[in-house]
């Protein structure tokens, strides 16, 4: 005979089997998400579903921010027109001469037969509020897939590269800074046309410059742009300003620390930047002569092996 | 044990609506995603709201309801998928098994277990983010559990108004 508990005794598996399940199962997820990437699908679905109750979130303080504003001092709005108006003179001064330096630089291209540079396009976000991930440095703006944002594209505010889009939802899209530790951008000297890849530092705020030889031509104070060799950030673009080197014997590469040029954690409206078409096709007779001679080289090799044999 | 000598603070109730619960579970998910400006200050509503339930209510929030927010908060807040799966589903275990525990303690004495239950999960998620590359914020990441375990009294009281009796009249006995 079969004793088995009546039925307001059941309460299912036990606790510790429940933990046991429900962890794997997070751990798993963390696994797909972190190791291979595979759980973007379901990310951006429960997105879909999460959005409304944010959107009801952020509409108070919205609110409250445009109440604010309305409400803001009458002289300090005047002030800042004033100031706008300079610095737009100044901005348009600039654009005039640079126009003209691109025409020119344009002409000596093509005289001396590189590719032509495209211009980029840009369209203006608003930041919405900084990511709530105290391990990460990320910033959220309100542009997202469906006003044309791809995965990938730099990011930039009136000074200087601010950082990368790296994740685009439907109506907004995740920034990552440069500052985050994860992020790298290849970079140039500006003095001297030295190559070197600036990483983020995470809590300080600096950028670093990794794997340079300890007697590297750099120097504090000198200026690092993209380089645009990667054909992901276009050329040009101020990244920061090397302020220390350590140089210990007892390393084989230099630490150089570099102050960003843009101030990447204030600030309220960026330029998103076009991806597009700016990286020449990769050679592919080249390539696949190159990889033919590679082939060659091994089939003999695996001879010799059969001889050996 | 006397008749009267019920666990401190708890009078007998009315049972839980589920209404509540869901609606308490909006509400802190609302509250987290707030822009906060530092996201390491502040109190981690759904885990505190979520340990109250599970403290209370063993028998109606558990592992499950704790592992679907934990999923919801990482998509929210667009943090690493499974990091507050993993550490919610631990936080509601540790709550479920303390839940006869705790409530035998004054508000200020639940409010400590439960600062430890807060703490724990956030060094779940902290582990977690270690082992995956990241690099640590800084002891400041523990100020929030802890402000959120100084919240425990204040938030158990205003989840408990909809369960209070009303004062009812004595009713007027015929004779």
């Amino acid at each position: 005979m079969e004793h088995s508990p009546p039925p307001f005794f059941k309460r299912g598996p036990a606790p510790l089997v429940r933990l046991a399940f429900f962890a794997s199962l997070s751990v798993a997820l963390l696994v797909l998400d972190a190791r291979f990437r595979y759980a973007e699908g379901l990310r951006s679905a429960l997105a879909l579903a999460v959005y409304p109750l944010q959107v009801a979130v952020m509409a108070p303080v919205e609110l409250a921010l445009r109440v604010a504003g309305y409400f803001s001092d009458q002289a300090r709005l005047r002030e800042e027109n004033a100031m706008l108006r300079a610095r737009l003179l100044e901005a348009s001064q600039a654009a005039l001469r640079g126009e003209a330096a691109q025409r020119e630089l344009a002409e000596l291209r093509r005289l001396a037969g590189a590719a032509e540079r495209l211009p980029v396009e840009a369209s203006a976000a608003e930041i919405l509020y900084h990511g709530r991930d105290p391990y990460s440095r990320k910033v959220v703006i309100g542009r997202g897939a469906q006003h044309g944002i791809k995965a990938g594209a730099p990011v930039v505010n009136e000074s200087g590269l601010i950082g990368q889009v790296t994740r685009v939802h439907a109506l907004a899209s995740e920034v990552t800074l440069i500052t985050d530790k994860d992020q790298a951008i290849p970079v140039q000297v500006v003095r001297n046309g030295l190559r070197a890849v600036a990483f983020g530092e995470g809590a300080s705020g600096m950028l670093e410059l990794r794997f340079m030889a300890a007697n590297a031509e750099i120097q504090a104070g000198d200026r690092l742009v993209t380089s645009g060799l990667d054909g992901t950030y276009p050329p040009g673009l101020p990244v920061a300003t090397v302020v220390r080197i350590e140089r210990d014997a007892a390393y084989t590469f230099a630490r150089i620390f570099c102050q960003p040029a843009a101030n990447v954690d204030a600030g309220r409206y960026v330029l998103v930047l076009g991806t597009e078409a700016r990286v020449a096709p990769y050679p592919e007779e080249e390539a696949a002569a190159a990889s033919e001679r590679r082939s060659a080289k091994k089939r003999p090799r695996r001879r010799d092996s059969d001889a050996a044999r | 044990m006397q008749l009267g000598d019920l666990p401190a603070g708890q009078r007998i109730l009315l049972p839980v609506r589920p209404a509540t619960i869901v609606a308490s579970f909006a509400a802190a998910l609302a509250l987290a995603f707030l822009p906060w400006k530092n996201v390491a200050l502040v109190p981690d509503f759904v885990a505190l709201v979520l340990a109250f339930w599970c403290v209370r209510e063993p028998r109606l929030v558990g592992l499950g309801t704790a592992w679907l927010l934990g999923v919801i908060v990482d998509v929210g807040n667009g943090v690493l998928l499974g990091q507050h799966a993993l550490a919610y589903s631990l936080l509601a275990f540790g709550a479920i098994q303390l839940s006869r525990r705790i409530l035998w303690f004054a508000p200020w004495g639940q409010a400590l277990h439960v600062a430890v239950l807060l703490v724990l999960a956030q060094a779940v998620a902290l582990a977690v983010r270690l082992a995956t590359g990241a690099d640590f914020p800084g002891w400041i990441l523990f100020a929030g559990p802890l402000a959120g375990a100084a919240l425990w009294p204040a938030v158990s009281a205003l989840l408990l108004i909809p369960q209070r009796r009303p004062p009812e009249p004595e009713a007027p006995r015929p004779m």
